[in-house]
């Protein structure tokens, strides 16, 4: 197989615009005989569905929620970047793609970076004449804030709310194109089979989940935007229900899956308490213009954090990196952390957590400044840990948060399967091997708003389809297969139940596939996640029917596909044997404990093939060549 | 921690439904109470009963999915979180605690603690939006908004949508709701254009979908996740008279 990346020819400023206009056009009579679906109605799902919808094109919208507004992009706490210069620092759309280009360690294809950084000022006026309620200074002008790996303030912000404020803002033009019949909306349903008719997409199976049923729909093309699959490890700032099933089934059904073991862990989070915890709770990275984190000089140091004088702290980002300070990437943060904790020099009862400090901000500006920019987030913090972040440091530790691999696309943002597009999260597009704080949001508008409806128009228009029913024999095949892999997960009435399961592979992932891999524990992953999948087929309990609302059938849908996703990035991350971003193999490092990539080697895109179940992937390359930002060492000193 | 919980438990829509008493052993005073019901679902899991049903998603207070009437209380005794913020640290030790769903008219119950909040949608859809097309807007720069107006607007574009406010209304209304985005667009410059359809066509629906009348009872406000106020309320009603005399 051969990958086309489709990146057209010509200078980076001018790719974009000449590519659209050598894009065919569907004419707007003509919009109206097309059916397209949209899995997923988060930021990208829901701007995507209200933009086809606008242009005339039937929508299909499928969301396993009952809203579009519980998608997890509503949980986006800092920002969104674009590079409108308000701040007047010397930003452009240029030095948005270079940080992007570097701050994803030289992973990502220059080309889309590129188009990311030019399309997002149009985001900010998108949302902003939707009424989304940006900050804004005394003269009415929009206000920004600054982001990690950039020297500039280019982010843009509504509180501690940002993605809540962008999502309720498409969710809005979704439920206006919802309202006037264009767009269909599923709630309740969750893909699980995507249904290919002469290797074209050409439909979904999903199953409602509240009647239990699997239900079938056609269409001319599918859009998966259905997030990312950081719950693989179980203790995530994920949502619960974000899960990875809607990708992985289209993986099998032969779309490739891009560089599955780029994984983003954040480092900003609230340290793991017990084994009763279900999930992570992110604190804003935007906290970090303003917060110092420091851990005590001396080791195993037991004092209250008030009592320790300033010069028995290690204020080590700002020590190890002073230009860039506490505003280094998230993956040079989060690796810096666990160095200090595993050292020794850990707080609080767990002894794995930093100090995100902001009294020197509070003697600064006061206590009403700080509230005004990060009220909600102190709030948050103090109920969860029932301690005052406003008189004693926060408490913090890196968490799972992203995931930068995902189905593989091209520049039209389609995956290798035509007709099957892919979005947000869901793609490996655009930040290589380590995301830049506030940049999903960008990229979830960005494909949703302004790429997908100009490059789907090139599809429809240039395809000749047949028409399709969905009780054609592919629906009921994909129908039969999922109806027998319901039927086997309630019928094996074993001793352990979903959660069990799910928390045992969290724990190997996290051990072997997280933050520091090596050649010998990813080796050890390769052997236990395996075992584990045997053992939870057959020693899985799900109770309840399979024709009634049953989150434990859910879930276990969702683990079946995390113990061979969970393979696949050990895999991957075993033959990525370079460090890059946020995947840290211990054995690839510079004398500073810095990422050592080699590109020599691992100047590409990992795109996995399924080959059938318990065989092994094919690996398929895409070259990456940098013509604009040459690749160096990544350096934040 | 140990306690007792007594749950509503439905089978579907027309299920009659009745409380079912459990009990839950050694809770981390720091578990949620979502946590402490995972331990709970999973303790029935293992008898092979069917597990309490709930919704829930973010977990940090933001997605509106979850809501329980807690002791009575809807989102449980502390104000100004939602369900899933609430710690077990909240209640004493050996309690009794009474988990019950949203109760109203317009939120039917699908199973057990799970109702059926569509009709916030169909609100939403009647007009809960500025008219605005992808595409063809002006710079962001271009309308600036005064500090404070933009604040007072964000206070209310907060609202998750979790519905508490119509579940601690003794009317069932969603007021509160329908008033949060109706007074976000109403104080914005890009709202003014359908300003006075927007304000009918959400309070038609409104009424349509069954919701009760506000008798400033003000228990939506004080059970608010989001510490929504009531003024946004008045608000709304000012935005409806106005829309009556100018249309």
């Amino acid at each position: 197989m051969k990958l086309e990346s489709k990146i057209p020819a010509g200078p980076i400023e001018k790719k974009w615009d000449d590519h659209r206009f050598n894009l065919k056009l569907v004419n707007p009579a003509n919009k109206r005989k097309y059916t397209i679906i949209v899995v997923g109605t988060g930021l990208a799902g829901a701007s995507a569905a209200a933009s086809f919808g606008e242009l005339g094109y039937n929508v299909l919208a499928f969301s396993y929620h009952e809203s579009p507004r519980r998608a997890h992009s509503i949980a986006a706490q800092g920002g969104i970047n674009a590079p409108k210069n308000y701040a007047n620092d010397g930003d452009s759309i240029y030095r948005l793609f270079y940080d992007t280009v570097k701050g994803g360690d030289y992973r990502a294809r220059e080309a889309n970076v590129y188009r990311l950084a030019q399309v997002s000022n149009s985001i900010i006026d998108q949302c902003v004449a939707q009424g989304v309620p940006f900050a804004r200074d005394y003269a009415g002008y929009l206000d920004n804030r600054s982001f990690g790996g950039a020297q500039v303030s280019r982010t843009f912000y509504a509180r501690s709310q940002t993605g809540q404020q962008l999502l309720l803002g498409a969710y809005s033009a979704l439920s206006r194109q919802i309202g006037e019949g264009q767009v269909k909306f599923f709630s309740r349903r969750e893909m699980v089979d995507l249904v290919l008719v002469d290797g074209m997409a050409r439909g979904i199976v999903v199953r409602n989940l509240v009647t239990g049923e699997l239900e079938s729909y056609a269409a001319d093309a599918v859009v998966l935007a259905t997030g990312g699959y950081g719950n693989v490890f179980y203790l995530s700032t994920n949502a619960k229900a974000c899960n990875a099933t809607a990708v992985w089934r289209a993986y099998k059904k032969g779309a490739l899956f891009g560089n599955p073991c780029f994984t983003q862990i954040h480092p900003t989070c609230i340290p793991v308490g017990g084994d009763y915890q279900s999930k992570l709770t992110l604190m804003s990275e935007s906290l970090r213009n303003d917060g110092r984190i420091w851990v005590p000089k001396k080791q195993g140091d037991t004092r209250k954090a008030t009592d320790i004088p300033e010069e028995e702290r290690d204020y080590y980002l700002e020590r190890l990196y002073p230009s860039f300070g506490n505003l280094v990437p998230r993956d040079v943060a989060s690796r810096r952390a666990k160095e200090m904790c595993d050292k020794g020099h850990g707080v609080g009862p767990s002894k794995m957590a930093v100090y995100l400090d902001f009294a020197d901000a509070i003697r600064r500006n006061g206590k009403a400044w700080i509230e005004e920019k990060y009220g909600n987030l102190f709030d948050m913090y103090h109920e969860i840990t029932a301690e005052d972040p406003y008189k004693t440091p926060m408490r913090i530790y890196p968490a799972v948060h992203y995931t930068m691999g995902g189905l593989w696309v091209d520049y039209n943002l389609m995956s290798n399967i035509p007709g099957l597009y892919v979005i947000g999260e869901a793609n490996f597009s655009d930040h290589g091997a380590n995301r830049l704080g506030a940049s999903a949001l960008m990229q979830g508008l960005a494909d949703g708003y302004f790429i997908i409806p100009y490059t789907i128009g090139d599809y429809l228009a240039s395809t000749k389809f047949k028409p399709v029913k969905t009780d054609d024999p592919p629906f009921r095949e994909s129908t039969k297969t999922i109806n027998d892999m319901v039927n086997k997960l309630m019928s094996i009435q074993g001793t352990r139940t979903v959660d069990d399961f799910h928390k045992d592979l969290g724990k190997i992932m996290w051990e072997y596939v997280g933050m520091g891999r090596s050649e010998k524990g990813l080796k050890k992953a390769l052997k236990f996640i395996p075992e584990l999948r045997k053992e939870f087929w057959s020693d899985v309990k799900v109770t309840g029917k399979e024709n009634d609302l049953n989150a434990e059938l859910e879930k276990a849908g969702r683990v079946a596909d995390y113990l061979e996703l969970g393979e696949l990035m050990a895999l991957d991350a075993l033959n990525r044997s370079e460090s890059c971003g946020g995947h840290f193999r211990e054995e690839h490092q510079t004398e500073e404990g810095e990422a050592k990539r080699n590109d020599k080697k691992f100047s590409y895109v990992a795109a996995w093939e399924f080959k059938g179940e318990n065989k092994k992937p094919a690996l398929q390359k895409e070259a990456l060549e940098f013509e604009y930002v040459k690749p160096s060492q990544r350096s934040y000193k | 921690m140990n306690f007792t919980l007594k749950i509503w438990r439905q089978k579907n829509r027309t299920d009659e439904g009745r409380f079912v008493e459990y009990t839950v052993k050694d809770i981390s005073p720091d578990a949620s109470l979502l946590e402490m019901l995972d331990v709970l679902n999973n303790d029935i899991v293992r008898k092979g009963e069917d597990p309490v049903a709930f919704d829930h998603d973010c977990r940090e207070g933001i997605c509106g999915s979850c809501g329980l009437v807690i002791d009575g209380r809807s989102h449980g005794p502390n104000r100004g979180i939602a369900t899933c913020e609430l710690r077990m640290r909240s209640f004493r030790d050996g309690n009794t605690i009474v988990v019950e769903p949203w109760r109203a008219k317009a939120f039917p119950i699908i199973k057990d603690l799970v109702v059926d909040r569509s009709a916030f949608e169909r609100i939403m859809q009647a007009g809960g939006y500025v008219s605005t097309k992808t595409g063809g807007v002006p710079d962001a720069n271009a309308i600036p908004i005064p500090k404070p107006v933009a604040e007072e607007a964000m206070d209310a574009a907060a609202c998750i949508g979790c519905g508490a406010c119509v579940a601690a209304c003794p009317n069932g209304s969603a007021m509160l709701f329908v008033s949060a985005k109706v007074s976000q667009l109403a104080l914005l410059p890009q709202g003014q254009v359908e300003r006075t359809e927007r304000v009918q066509r959400m309070v038609a629906r409104m009424d349509a979908e069954g919701f009760g009348n506000c008798s400033n009872n003000y228990a939506c406000e004080a059970e608010c996740p989001k510490k929504i106020s009531v003024e946004h309320i008045a608000r709304l009603n000012r935005e409806f008279i106005r829309a009556k005399v100018a249309g």
